[in-house]
């Protein structure tokens, strides 16, 4: 182990140990302790790659593994299956049991065919659940959405209605908006119609179909750095207000 | 000569600047403006003050489904978006059912409830309940919306449903006046929308990290949402038309800091970028 490494981890748990004592040892002191210390490892990686990163990551990965089976144990096997099965009488139980076990037949080579009939009963009812809501949600929906006129007279008259600059500015983007979205929804489809060569008029559209696209992924990349960032700042937040104390 | 070479190097080594310095400035960025309390005032935009007219015109005494999918990993965008939500409720004495497709979700949403609930003199199983978590996603929905007490035949704590005051004649989700649902992902909004939302016309809105937020504005084109929060801009809008500041505010001001540092990055990446380009054709 690296001198540094050694002095980084020396830091950690003396500033842990000290902080615990300080705090008079109660359950809430120490779980904060821990949760600041933990993440302090994390940021660690900007730094480079070390040890206490690692101890951290695998602490998270452990931590998040268990608490997940215990929670599905407590909260889905023994109410949903177990109880009514059980206690309640209710013997049709037996076949999500026995598909259930049939799942751990993956571990052994010979009999892991059997689990491809678990996996089959998912993805069927999976798979017609979500076929229907696309259909129903997405598809028709979206589609009855897209069948606006071009001119919106009540979008018009809302502009005149505004009291400050800021509902002035979405008023004009709501008159702007129908045929924006007519422009954009054509030309778009355009640009992955590929049974024509992207020529003349075909190819004008097809490119002005590229530009909506690229804004649309530019504001998508916009939204992950705001929540990537906000990420930080909740963490920062909890070091600032719950661990410090220095903000409210 | 020796000036061109010197400009060369500098530029040079101002494009291949070590990402930990970059690290540092986003840091100092996001910290000072936590540390000295800086305020932006934010405009409200349309989909937000859809979500909050949706729940301010509710009559007192309404029941709200308040679907917590969320986990720890995106507490700082989801928690500001639910404990706003519940504010504004409480504020409005509407009645709260919570419950969660997310294992996570439950304890969260009780932490905001146990924070919130006593200052406005709520009382559990009477002004709001949580129903706890179902494994089973997109089924689960259409059951609750089938049938809420085959659903849930206990709350998170372990009480018998039909031991609930509030829960008594509350058959399913057609008896909710609105949905509101703090999403992180998957199930979360968009499977709202498709199996309650348009199947059974119980009015959906809700708050998303700021990542999925452009791919749940459609459906506030088309009406299926009667509101969307997007990431903590969201949350602090949200926040502002409650006049109630909380982490949705405070951190934008932290956001916009970093914001302009990543701009100004971008602008200098590219400008190095050409430069480079045109010294090497």
């Amino acid at each position: 182990m690296r001198p540094l490494t050694l002095i980084v981890s020396g830091v950690v748990l003396a500033t842990g140990i000290f902080g615990v004592a300080a705090g008079g040892l109660n359950g809430q002191v120490f779980g904060t302790w821990v949760a600041a210390l933990l993440t302090l490892a994390i940021f660690s990686f900007l730094y480079k790659d070390n040890p206490v990163y690692k101890m951290a990551e695998h602490i998270f990965i452990g931590v998040s593994a268990g608490y997940m089976v215990a929670l599905e144990y407590w909260n889905v096997f023994v109410p949903n299956l177990w109880n009514p099965l059980v206690s309640g009488g209710n013997y049709i139980l037996i076949v999500p049991f026995a598909l259930g076990l049939l799942l751990f037949t993956r571990f052994s080579p010979r009999a892991s065919w059997l689990s491809r009939w678990a996996i089959a009963a998912m993805v069927g009812s999976y798979a017609g659940f979500a076929v229907i809501g696309a259909l129903q949600g997405d598809l028709i929906a979206q589609v009855r959405a897209s069948m606006i006129p071009l001119y919106s007279a009540r979008a018009v008259a809302s502009v005149s209605l505004v009291e400050n600059a800021n509902e002035y500015i979405f008023a004009l983007l709501g008159v702007i908006q129908n045929p924006l979205i007519i422009v954009g929804l054509l030309t778009t489809l355009i640009y992955f119609f590929f049974s024509r060569e992207h020529r003349g008029s075909l190819g004008v559209a097809s490119r002005i179909g590229i530009y909506f696209l690229m804004i649309s992924f530019g504001a998508s990349f916009g939204y992950t750095v705001m929540s990537r960032v906000s990420l930080l700042i909740g963490r920062l937040h909890f070091l600032l207000s719950d661990w410090l104390g220095i903000i409210q | 000569m020796s000036e061109a070479v010197e400009k060369k190097s500098m530029i040079a080594k101002l494009s291949q600047v070590d990402r930990r310095l970059i690290y540092l400035i986003v840091l100092i960025c996001a910290t000072v403006p936590l540390l000295v309390g800086a305020r932006v005032e934010l405009s409200v935009s349309p989909p937000v003050r859809g979500l909050y007219d949706a729940v301010d015109e509710l009559p007192p005494g309404s029941y709200v489904y308040l679907a917590a999918d969320y986990d720890p990993g995106s507490l700082p965008e989801m928690y500001p978006m639910n404990i706003a939500f519940v504010e504004h409720m409480f504020s409005k004495d509407i009645k709260i059912i919570a419950a969660s497709l997310w294992a996570p979700g439950p304890p969260l949403s009780q932490r905001v409830f146990d924070d919130i609930a006593p200052r406005y003199g709520k009382v559990y199983g009477e002004d709001y309940v949580n129903l706890g978590f179902k494994e089973g996603r997109e089924a689960v929905m259409v059951s609750i919306a089938e049938d809420l007490r085959a659903t849930f035949p206990e709350d998170y704590f372990g009480t018998p449903y039909d031991e609930i005051p509030m829960l008594e004649g509350i058959g399913n989700l057609t008896d909710m006046s609105l949905i509101v649902n703090v999403s992180a992902g998957y199930p979360g909004i968009k499977e709202w929308v498709q199996q309650v939302a348009t199947r059974y016309g119980v009015p959906v809105g809700g708050g998303v990290t700021a990542v999925s937020g452009p791919e749940m504005y459609p459906y506030i084109q088309s009406g299926q949402l009667v509101g969307l929060l997007a990431g903590m801009k969201g949350a602090g809008e949200y926040e502002q038309i409650l006049n109630k500041p909380g982490l949705g505010l405070a951190g934008m001001a932290a956001q916009s800091s970093v914001h302009v540092a990543v701009i100004v990055f971008i602008v200098l990446a590219n400008v190095f970028y050409f430069i480079e380009r045109r010294k090497r054709y």
